[in-house]
């Protein structure tokens, strides 16, 4: 804080003695607001702000929290139908996280967020409260948690900063998981030099309910109290949001050092257990989480989802820090607190719940017929505005977008004059080569470190396409889950990057059998100021919002994450998708492995000579360059319905998405799931069929005597297929090309993350 | 043979579950009159001979670089360990 602020406050800046002093310097700039903005307030209040009033705006009004670079372009996400296959979204988007009906009277909310900046400036607390941060947004819509899920991106494997944050990043993960008890079920690890200095942590919730317990957080009904419950709160993370997730760090690593917050999984999973008896003893009109932005967010957002009324004595929250001011303990971002609206009526029985749960909770205020948000501290007036303008109407922008001149260059730059595979020997090393490389290898050393299998529900998690858990005990009625996104391909075209990305997670929870319902994004991008960047953006929601048209699911809620550069180098546009599928029994479901030899292995779907932003052409060129693969949504849409179906009908016994690195990793994945190998014959030319990332395929194997449901399936959908290979022996087996044992396959994929981590 | 000793706490402003779950737990065997518990972590380094300038400055360069966190911690004191166990 400046020395301006801290003088500033040796008198209580109260709205009195705002109106009287006018003039008083005020460190708006230093709270990274802009002129216009501190004008704009003014304009606002009709007077100057009070510092109280001052800290509220500048956090809200920061791009973390106002999204004011992204809003007019988040706005055609609400143009599409607001509908899953399976009906109406019971919530969606500008809620906590979107609602969808799963049938059988259940319910299912999901939402990705990032944690990046935090992350890298603390791994191992920034990791662990961005998990905190979401598991309590779901807790705010009346759900239980019932799984998570993590995609993360560093920088080159090699690098010292990526030893630096990534055990931290990991260990953040896992320890705040593992003691909440949550599964871990899937994510994505992904390194690339873009993201050196800028890693990034998004974190994805998934919570259950019955139709009945859903909840939405607002302020209505004069006379209801507004009670604080969880930890006390100190002097974590003031200013973090605005701080940390809209500058853009120095080259040379970071220079401030913001109070950081530190998590307790321990007090949150008390919170859970505790929000859920409120719920379920119908003492809580809403819940609304604090995460960004602490007091200031929650006490404006519930006002302004009310009638706009609500008084707040301030000095009555319960704090760590006793020398805490007002603006500090209205900016602060301690972890593991909520905010509920209680009536009046009910407030004895919610003090009740909360003591039983050894929950502190206290009575911060109520909702008054007024239509200002007023806080005071002990008796006297320090914030006194309209809810709306600190929570909703805050600046928008349109920024300046352009093509960056870049990219004529880059996508003419194709793999056509990168040498291919000269000899069968050659094609067997290149394939070895991508199988273990840092993105391609095997993910054990991270996921070995989080439980996937707490509450025994998870029907699979990590190294599956997707991971599924499931919702109802008695009828096996569950989710399907999984992230995607490719950097690279967005990187070439930002718009069919989003949709390759939507596209992959689509395909991977689908080769479950689960039928794929929405959408949450993860939008994760360099500075909002670059007007390349902001073209990059606007192309990648453009791009998300036509295929969602297309295969007709909903955006049901997501974030975004600017300022993900160092000096001038943004990272790779990252559009981070995550997909939920529902699966009618969990029991039946595809997963990716082969488990039986004899069987017919199928390729569904038809690989092009597409290999611009392959793994191929990074691992063994270090080449990007070109245009992305082809998208075919159409396809997609059938391949899913076909999947669907045969997978319910008993034709498929495993289903694998072919992606990253091509045919031949999905076929050496497969293998090595269950040590059972094949015999394959390509169907096409070997060296495009093994490394080209065309989409809309999947690896199927059919048990005995289903080849033809199958195969009718496909001819419903339109899927084009062939039958190349069968399961069996203990090497993978290109015909009349060459093999390669499982156990060697394994010891390559294998190999890579212990020996870059551990040095061994 | 001497000794160096340091000490580190979290920061004042950082949330401290440890020491939070000891003030939680310390009512209960009727030990009540402690308002707040904060726990924190102690390093002996040893040293041949008496401690000297250089080692404090060593020792102070270990706290800083590695025995504590700087983001989450501070270094509350570096010092000689007096023969008397102070």
């Amino acid at each position: 804080m400046s020395d301006d602020q801290a003088t500033m406050t040796t008198v209580l800046d109260t709205v009195d003695v705002a109106q009287t002093s006018p003039d008083a310097e005020q460190p708006w700039q230093e709270l990274g607001l802009k002129q216009d903005e501190y004008k704009r307030i003014r304009e606002i209040l009709e007077r100057r702000p009070t510092s109280a009033e001052l800290a509220m705006y500048s956090v809200m009004w920061s791009e973390h929290c106002s999204y004011k670079s992204s809003k007019v372009h988040l706005r055609r996400f609400g143009d599409l139908p607001q509908e899953t296959p399976r009906g109406k979204q019971l919530a969606g988007i500008g809620e906590n996280a979107g609602v969808i009906d799963i049938g059988q009277g259940w319910a299912v909310t999901f939402k990705i967020e990032s944690h990046n900046h935090p992350s890298y400036i603390e791994p191992y607390q920034g990791a662990a409260t961005g998990v905190g941060g979401i598991v309590r947004d779901i807790m705010a819509m009346g759900a239980r948690p019932i799984a998570i899920m993590d995609p993360l991106r560093f920088g080159r494997i090699d690098h010292p900063d990526t030893a630096r944050v990534l055990p931290g990043i990991v260990a953040g993960v896992g320890g705040y998981g593992n003691c909440l008890g949550l599964p871990n079920i899937g994510g994505e690890l992904v390194f690339d030099e873009c993201y050196q200095g800028n890693p990034l942590v998004n974190a994805l919730c998934v919570g259950s309910l019955r139709h009945e317990d859903l909840h939405l957080a607002n302020a209505s009904g004069v006379g209801n109290k507004i009670v604080l419950f969880g930890a006390k709160t100190g002097g974590d993370g003031i200013g973090g949001v605005s701080v940390l997730a809209s500058e853009t760090f120095d080259a040379d690593g970071p220079t401030k050092r913001p109070a950081v917050q530190v998590g307790d999984p321990f007090a949150e999973k008390v919170l859970i257990e505790c929000c859920l008896d409120l719920y379920h003893a119908g003492v809580v009109e809403g819940i609304q989480d604090l995460g960004g932005a602490g007091l200031s967010c929650a006490t404006s957002e519930l006002a302004s989802a009310g009638d706009g009324g609500m008084s707040i004595e301030l000095d009555r929250v319960p704090l760590r820090d006793s020398s805490l001011r007002a603006e500090e303990i209205l900016m602060s971002e301690s972890q593991e607190r909520m905010m509920a609206v209680v009536a009046p009526a009910q407030l004895d029985a919610f003090l009740e719940i909360t003591e039983k749960w050894d929950v502190e909770a206290t009575v911060l205020g109520e909702v008054t017929d007024g239509e200002h948000l007023v806080i005071t501290w002990h008796g006297e007036t320090i914030v006194d505005v309209p809810p709306r303008s600190v929570a909703h109407d805050g600046p928008v922008y349109q920024r300046p977008m352009e093509r960056p001149a870049y990219l004529e260059e880059l996508q003419a730059d194709s793999t056509a004059r990168l040498d291919r595979p000269a000899s069968d020997e050659e094609l067997r090393a290149q394939l070895l080569q991508v199988l273990g490389s840092p993105n391609v290898c095997d993910k054990s050393w991270v996921t070995d470190q989080y439980d996937r299998y707490v509450r025994g529900n998870t029907a699979q998690a990590m190294p599956a396409d997707a991971g599924i858990v499931r919702v109802d005990e008695e009828s096996g009625l569950g989710v399907a889950l999984a992230t995607d996104c490719n950097g690279r391909f967005a990187k070439l075209d930002p718009y069919a990057g989003a949709q390759l990305a939507l596209a992959e997670a689509y395909r991977n929870v689908a080769t479950t059998g689960a039928q794929p319902l929405a959408v949450s994004d993860c939008l994760n991008f360099g500075s909002p100021e670059d007007p390349g960047v902001m073209w990059q953006f606007s192309q990648s929601v453009d791009g998300l919002t036509d295929a969602c048209r297309e295969l007709g699911i909903p955006v049901t809620g997501g974030n975004v994450s600017f300022y993900n550069q160092t000096g001038d180098t943004a990272i790779h546009p990252t559009p981070v998708i995550a997909v939920l599928g529902v699966l009618d029994d969990v029991s039946r479901h595809a997963s990716s492995g082969w488990q039986q030899t004899g069987e017919p292995v199928y390729l569904l779907g038809e690989a092009r000579d597409e290999l611009d932003g392959s793994q191929w052409s990074a691992v063994v060129h270090q080449h990007l360059g070109g245009t992305p693969p082809q998208v075919d949504l159409r396809a997609e849409k059938g391949l899913a319905e076909a999947l669907r179906e045969a997978v319910a009908g008993g034709a498929i016994s495993s289903a694998h998405d072919v992606s990253d690195g091509g045919l031949g990793v999905a076929l050496a994945e497969s293998a090595m799931a269950h040590d059972i190998g094949a015999v394959i014959n390509l169907p096409g030319a070997a060296f495009v069929d093994l490394f080209s990332e065309s989409t809309g395929r999947v690896v199927v194997t059919v048990p005995d005597g289903e080849g033809s449901s199958l195969e009718a399936a496909c001819v419903r959908y339109d899927v084009p297929f062939a039958k190349i290979g069968v399961t069996g022996g203990d090497s993978l087996v290109i015909t009349d090309r060459f093999e390669v044992p499982i156990a060697d396959l394994r010891e390559t994929h294998q190999a890579t993350l212990p020996l870059a981590l551990d040095g061994r | 043979m001497g000794h160096v000793v340091i000490d580190v706490m979290p920061k004042t402003e950082i949330l401290d579950p440890q020491g939070q779950a000891i003030a939680g737990a310390l009512p209960r065997l009727g030990i009540d009159q402690f308002a707040d518990v904060r726990q924190g972590k102690r390093f002996v380094l040893a040293v041949d001979g008496d401690v000297t300038q250089e080692h404090l400055a060593q020792a102070r360069a270990a706290a800083e670089k590695m025995l504590s966190n700087p983001v989450i911690e501070d270094v509350v004191s570096v010092r000689v360990l007096e023969a008397d166990g102070r």
